[in-house]
């Protein structure tokens, strides 16, 4: 992407399943936005849709004012996926000249698990034909190699950074700001992991 | 001045700072439940913040410290609002001394609520003028104008909130905003504050007489109700709220009358703005609210006709309302694609999974209420048959028992702890009184847990974290007149099915009280792990349960998920095959 693309990634849509860290994820973003001197404004999901349900938190910015803090639907810059079904389930958001990056880990649903319904296929092929740029990233076995498999998070973010053009010094300082000191290491060189999967396939 | 990323409710909390609110009180509910967690978390604050029982309580509390002349606000939902109904609709007559704002937090689309109530209705239903914020910004100026036009025209106020304002977060300015405008102290005048009837009477003219005025003062107020004229003339759109900003993105060329106060209505300015266009839309979330106010002045309008009147907003759907057409996909892209649907389920290790458990083998009609329990109604539990509003479980349980009498079938009502303070109890108490014979589970997690683990009367801590004096639930039930008690623990499903049984076949009100903090709370016991054997048959009995640790492998077995798990063994309990093996931590 050129710099000038990179530079138009205003508005991202984070998506997964209530508990996978949605809410941080678009807290960090946000100020990684703030810091770089836009406008910002995010919505989030509290409550009941937190319970394991299907999640969406916007993230949106302006070098003059955001007005709404919910996207379009066929207007977001990047859809950022926590888990591989919800890709799809909110793939309606990105523009067609966007990009999905989405995680290829799969959480069954409670029906899944019991064996009443079945996971869909070829969600990756799926995802290709609805915009420019569909980037799988293995979060899981990456994590797991970093040492834990808690910062899957973290390595879709250091992807995410690849997609603006705020560096990615800048875009670590805020993920390091919002994780206890000890946990500090495991995230950086989960984040240097992300950005390196985003470089294999766009570019460095 | 550095302006800070808030959320809509973290805004109110530091405008009621900013204009020295005294004291602060409600029942957590979603999307208003952080306004409160977020004074009482602040260090040496002035204000005084309390989670109240139930929201009639919490507005009477605060009704107590306005006309002790103090600043004063009460948060809750908007269904809380019909809980604090009656104590509203007699404050209008009452007026305040200290200012007094009443923060209503609505859920258009549901996110997290029964129903999507408009309570812009409420202000109407009461004559109380209603504020309404469109970004974190407002919400935290307008708890100062709120304040201050509380006490300028003696009246309560209402600062209505929704979901997508409360939970969406924009960047803030944080200044005073206004200081208290009445004496400190309790002033004697019971004309005025004690409403027996003929009081009253002599109170209603002066609240229609202030509605006058507050409808002259919406006129004036171009802080709260402002024009912005566009390039583009042939239309003119009034809105507010969060619509307000779906319409600047949609249409930012757009001429707008922007609405801040959102009852009275400035309908001067109303006017003025049609006569000054050429075709009239009113962009407004659920109810045709302001559209049938501009209506009824004789003002043509389009309204409903374009815009749904169930649901959330979104910018989407003001732009088709607008007449715009959208473009969703790419155009070589598949159409709508159907994905499984993942509703929201009971937590890994969740204590109430226990007791659904039993109620869904056992097969019983379950009378339900409102909080996290209210998921046993999800498959493979769906084990419950009614939900209508906090407390509702026994009454209804009590009322199937008397309408059936011995056709009755076998019936328990379901409630949480919290739930059951709120207004849980006054049901029992019939119950008891009316000769009923209904089972009553009280879920108790010692948490508001829904809303985030906010504590309650029965979890003792008050919000705080100072003092909260925990009620005893079982000398509660007791002292109601219940002497058929019994507690169990939801992670013993035989003792949890003894106790419904023996509860059952008793002739009388019946009360089992499950008891186990929260899994959220107190996470993973130590001590044990578990795991699928090579017993397994794959019978899928453990499925039935609905924990998200367990599903099937490609081979049809089941396996645990080791990091969902939180060995609470329940799984264990229900296999036939004792294919679920429990291990010390250490081996």
């Amino acid at each position: 992407m050129t710099a000038e693309e990179l530079a138009q990634v205003n508005d991202i849509v984070v998506v997964g399943v209530g508990g996978q860290g949605i809410l941080l994820a678009t807290d960090i973003i946000a100020n990684v936005f703030i810091a770089s001197g836009y406008d910002v404004k995010k919505s989030e999901v509290h409550g009941m849709a937190q319970r394991g349900g299907s999640v969406e938190s916007h993230v949106r910015r302006d070098r003059e004012r955001v007005s709404s803090p919910l996207i379009s639907f066929g207007q977001a810059d990047v859809v950022l996926s926590f888990e591989l079904m919800e890709a799809l389930r909110y793939a309606h958001f990105v523009r067609p000249d966007g990009a999905v990056l989405y995680s290829t880990q799969r959480i069954p649903t409670v029906a899944m698990a019991a064996g009443e319904s079945e996971y869909p296929a070829d969600i990756g092929r799926q995802l290709e034909t609805r915009c420019r740029i569909a980037l799988p990233v293995d979060a899981m076995s990456i994590a797991r190699r970093t040492g834990n498999p808690r910062v899957a998070n973290t390595v879709l973010v250091g992807a995410l950074s690849h997609f603006t053009e705020v560096s990615a010094d800048i875009w670590q300082e805020a993920v390091l700001d919002r994780v206890p000191e000890k946990a500090r290491e495991v995230n950086r060189r989960a984040f240097a992991a992300g950005v390196r999967v985003a470089e294999t396939l766009i570019g460095a | 001045m550095t302006e800070k990323l808030l959320t809509g409710n973290e805004a109110i909390a530091s405008g009621a700072e900013n204009s020295f609110v005294s004291v602060m009180v409600g029942y957590p509910g979603t999307p208003s439940t952080e306004i409160i967690e977020n004074v009482a978390a602040r260090d040496n604050s002035d204000i005084y913040a309390e989670w109240a029982p139930n929201e009639k309580v919490a507005l009477e509390v605060a009704i107590g410290a306005a006309l002790s002349g103090v600043r004063a606000m009460a948060t809750m939902k908007h269904v809380g609002v019909n809980v604090a109904a009656d104590p509203l609709m007699t404050a209008t007559y009452m007026g305040v001394r200290g200012g007094l704002v009443i923060v209503t937090a609505d859920d258009p689309g549901m996110h997290s609520s029964q129903n999507e109530q408009d309570n812009r209705n409420y202000a109407k239903f009461a004559r109380v003028p209603m504020l309404e914020p469109s970004d974190s910004q407002e919400a935290h100026d307008m708890v100062g104008r709120s304040l201050d036009i509380s006490e300028t025209f003696d009246t309560p106020v209402f600062l209505r909130c929704t979901t997508r304002v409360s939970h969406s977060k924009s960047l803030v300015k944080e200044t005073i905003l206004s200081r208290p405008g009445a004496r400190r102290g309790f002033e004697r005048n019971p004309q005025k504050l004690v409403m027996i009837p003929a009081n009253a009477r002599g109170r209603h003219p002066k609240v229609q007489k202030r509605l006058r005025a507050l409808q002259e003062f919406a006129d004036e107020a171009d802080y709260l109700n402002r024009i912005e004229w566009g390039n583009d003339r042939s239309v003119g759109i009034i809105t507010g709220g969060i619509a307000y900003q779906y319409v600047r993105e949609v249409r930012p060329e757009a001429s707008v009358l922007k609405l801040g106060l959102s009852y009275p209505l400035p309908m001067k300015m109303i006017r003025e703005f049609a006569d000054a266009v050429d075709e009239l839309f009113v962009v407004e979330e659920l109810d045709p609210f302001w559209e049938t106010e501009i209506r009824a002045a004789g003002i043509q309008v389009n309204g409903k006709e374009c815009f749904p009147i169930t649901g959330e907003l979104s910018p989407s759907l003001v732009r088709t309302g607008l007449g715009e057409p959208i473009q969703t996909q790419h155009p070589d892209g598949p159409d709508e694609v159907e994905v499984p649907v993942r509703p929201p389920v009971l937590c890994p290790g969740c204590p109430h999974r226990g007791v659904f458990a039993v109620l869904s083998e056992l097969g019983l009609i379950v009378t339900g209420d409102i909080g996290c329990y209210s998921l046993g109604v999800m498959p493979p539990l769906s084990a419950m048959d009614t939900l209508t509003c906090m407390g509702a479980s026994i009454g209804q349980a009590m009322g199937m028992e008397k309408a059936l009498g011995d056709d009755a079938p076998d019936t328990v009502a379901v409630i949480g702890d919290s739930t059951f303070m709120h207004s849980g109890m006054t049901a029992l108490t019939d119950v008891v009184y009316n000769d009923g014979h209904v089972t009553t589970i009280i879920l108790d997690n010692h948490a508001t847990a829904m809303t985030g683990h906010q504590a309650h009367p029965g979890a003792g801590l008050a919000a705080q974290q100072k003092g909260g004096r925990r009620a005893d639930l079982e000398k509660l039930v007791r002292g109601l007149g219940v002497d058929d008690v019994a507690r169990v623990d939801p992670y013993d499903l035989d003792e949890v099915k003894q106790a419904v049984r023996s509860a059952g076949q008793n002739n009388a009100a019946s009360v089992i009280i499950a008891e186990r903090p929260c899994v959220l709370l107190d996470r993973a016991l130590p001590g044990h792990r578990f795991s699928v054997g090579d017993d397994c048959t794959g019978c899928g009995i453990c499925l039935r349960i609905g924990c998200p640790a367990l599903s099937r492998t490609d081979a049809g077995t089941v396996q645990i998920d080791t990091v969902l798990c939180t060995h609470c063994g329940m799984c264990a309990q229900v296999c036939d095959f004792d294919a679920i093996e429990r291990r010390d931590e250490s081996s």
